[in-house]
């Protein structure tokens, strides 16, 4: 067969079929969609964030709708890492750990003012202002704390990019390139501050440059 | 886990437990030595969400700490809250109207239902019933919830008390909203008990283990259904009677094993005498104001001098002490958490019982890491 018959579907035909009962898809849509709807978040508390992650999995919010009621105990088995709370200088190491052992394909929510910036609690000396200084963050899901509506709203943000994901060529997820690592380093307590402060892969800090100087 | 060669016990095994565990109850870490299945040895290591939360009271002003409260023990927002305000009410002498304690009382109550009732729900889960109790304790907890964000705005971190008061009134409708909760809670009681209480499994798993002898517990400092599981006959509602709490009719339910499973019945029959307090104290809320008209938030600068400030949380003792030196801040700020203490007898309760029991143990103890590292 050669190049010359091979037609493009339409949208419209594409949904004309489905009403016929004929699924016509790719497989990259394919894969994304049964990724996409069982994200299996890591049991992971850190602070008051985590006790309204709770609550969304439980009665009324109830996140098994989305396909991630399956809070996994061991990070080998999870492909979401939902960053619930405040990150202190003390426990920044062992979030980047487990991290490391989760394998591919894996996400990251941060949840609440805490996870992103270090909230309330940000001029203390031992909270960290923002786990993305170390591992790279999906979505953001601010509040302090977030409702658990917010979390699933988070969720289905995440689940449109699984979507989008194509699974070649340059925008294509981690796990699918050889350029990008998927194990960061880890930090360690140096004598004043975390070693390194930051992960310069992940997070670029704006340069300000003030006009007067 | 390493290998560590002990004199008496022969070859030991250490393990670290934590601080990311399922049943850790956030980031908390034991340290255990075992031998076999049995631990010879634990060391609880704190400070994994060490938040500052003193350090940055002595930098803000007196009001500006209240949120803060609230993320101290993240499931008793409205309890913390009291304790903070009574002691900066010690300080100024600022003296909160009859309706604004009638409120407090009632918000304090339903916090102790809304902490009790999750800690039932996450033992049974410790014990490793997964998922069914702590699905009814949710259901029921998200029934307070409302009540509270319709009061304050907000499901968990409420800000709601004030220095000589509180921050909005409640309506008749609320009143009525908060009764009809209250009213229908024995029901959710019998049943979680029906489904936990004469359980073979959860006696089994709970009576006889973790003892705490009550010399143990108050040479400790325990506090809170801790202490009066062991028998020990001590209320700060009824010693040291703040608030309303004289006028209200209430027993204080006392166990005399100590175990873990006398823990868990204190809160259970705990919750059966709030509810008898929420009856009275709803049915008898006066009109009013609600604000010490001398009361102000912002730029307020109490005396200089101490207090100290301490209800009966949900978990024990809460007290905030305070120094004020005349500034628009405190000039020392600490707290006195029921959880951390609590937990200083954590190796003593764990000797000799199993990792499993451990867990269990830890459970019943009641801890929010919020409060235990602040
Ligand atoms: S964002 Fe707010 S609620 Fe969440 S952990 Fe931080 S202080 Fe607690």
């Amino acid at each position: 067969m050669s190049d010359a018959t091979t037609t493009t579907i339409t949208e419209e035909q594409r949904a004309e079929l489905r009403r016929h009962g004929i699924l016509l898809t790719s497989l990259q849509e394919l894969y994304n969609w049964g990724r996409s709807n069982s994200v299996w978040p890591l049991q992971f508390g850190l602070a008051c964030c985590a006790i309204e992650m709770i609550a969304a999995s439980m009665a009324r919010f109830d996140i098994a709708r989305f396909g991630s009621e399956v809070f996994r105990p061991s990070p080998r088995q999870a492909d979401l890492l939902i960053v619930s709370g405040t990150v202190t200088k003390k426990m920044a190491p062992q979030v980047v750990r487990l991290w490391n052992q989760m394998p591919e394909p894996k996400y990251c929510i941060a949840m609440g003012a805490c996870a992103i910036s270090g909230g309330p609690f940000k001029q203390g000396y031992n909270v960290l202002k923002g786990i993305d200084r170390y591992i790279p963050v999906d979505v953001y899901v601010p509040g302090c704390p977030p409702r658990p509506e917010a979390l699933l709203h988070g969720l289905m943000k995440l689940q449109e990019k699984i979507r989008a994901q194509p699974l070649a060529g340059p925008d294509a997820p981690r796990h699918l390139r050889a350029d990008d690592p998927c194990v960061y380093p880890v930090p360690e307590c140096g004598a004043t501050d975390l070693e390194p402060p930051f992960n310069p892969e992940v997070w670029k800090p704006p340069t300000l440059v003030r006009d007067d100087a | 886990m390493r290998a560590v060669h002990d004199e008496f016990h022969g070859d030991l095994m250490e393990v670290s437990m934590g601080p990311h565990h399922p049943s850790t109850h956030g980031v908390f870490r034991m340290n255990v030595v075992l031998d076999g299945e049995r631990i010879v040895k634990l060391k609880p290591v704190f400070g994994y969400l060490h938040r500052n939360h003193e350090k940055l009271g002595e930098g803000m002003t007196w009001l500006a700490s209240m949120p803060f409260t609230d993320r101290l023990d993240y499931l008793c927002a409205m309890t913390n809250n009291w304790a903070y305000a009574l002691a900066v009410e010690r300080l100024t002498g600022l003296q909160p109207p009859e309706r604004a304690e009638y409120i407090r009382v009632v918000l304090a109550e339903l916090t102790r239902l809304l902490n009790h009732t999750c800690l039932a729900g996450f033992l049974l889960q410790d014990t490793g019933a997964m998922g069914t109790p702590l699905m009814y304790a949710f259901r029921e907890r998200e029934k307070i919830l409302d009540l509270f964000e319709a009061l304050s705005g907000s499901r968990m971190m409420c800000n709601y008390q004030r220095f000589g008061g509180c921050r909005v009134d409640v309506s008749p409708a609320w009143l009525a909203a908060a009764r009809k909760v209250v009213d229908a809670y024995p029901r959710f009681l019998d049943e979680f008990e029906a489904l936990v209480t004469g359980n073979e499994i959860v006696m089994a798993r709970t009576q006889g283990v973790g003892r705490v002898a009550p010399e143990l517990a108050v040479a400790a400092g325990v506090t809170g259904p801790m202490l009066r599981a062991c028998g020990v006959d001590y209320d700060i509602r009824k010693v040291d009677g703040y608030g309303l709490y004289p006028r209200f009719h209430f027993r204080v339910p006392l166990g005399d094993h100590g175990d873990t499973y006398d823990r868990y019945m204190i809160r259970v029959l705990e919750m059966r005498e709030s509810i008898g307090i929420l009856k009275q104290a709803i049915d008898g809320i006066p009109d009013g104001p609600i604000l010490d008209p001398k009361a102000k938030g912002r730029g307020l600068r109490p005396p200089a001098g101490e207090a100290y400030g301490r209800i009966e949380g949900p978990k024990g003792e809460i007290g905030f002490f305070l120094v004020s030196d005349g500034t628009p801040n405190p000039s020392r700020y600490r707290v006195r958490a029921p959880s951390f203490v609590n937990l200083t007898i954590l190796e003593d309760m764990c000797l000799g019982h199993t990792v499993a029991d451990a867990v269990v143990i830890l459970g019943s103890i009641d801890i929010v890491l919020g409060e235990v590292d602040r």
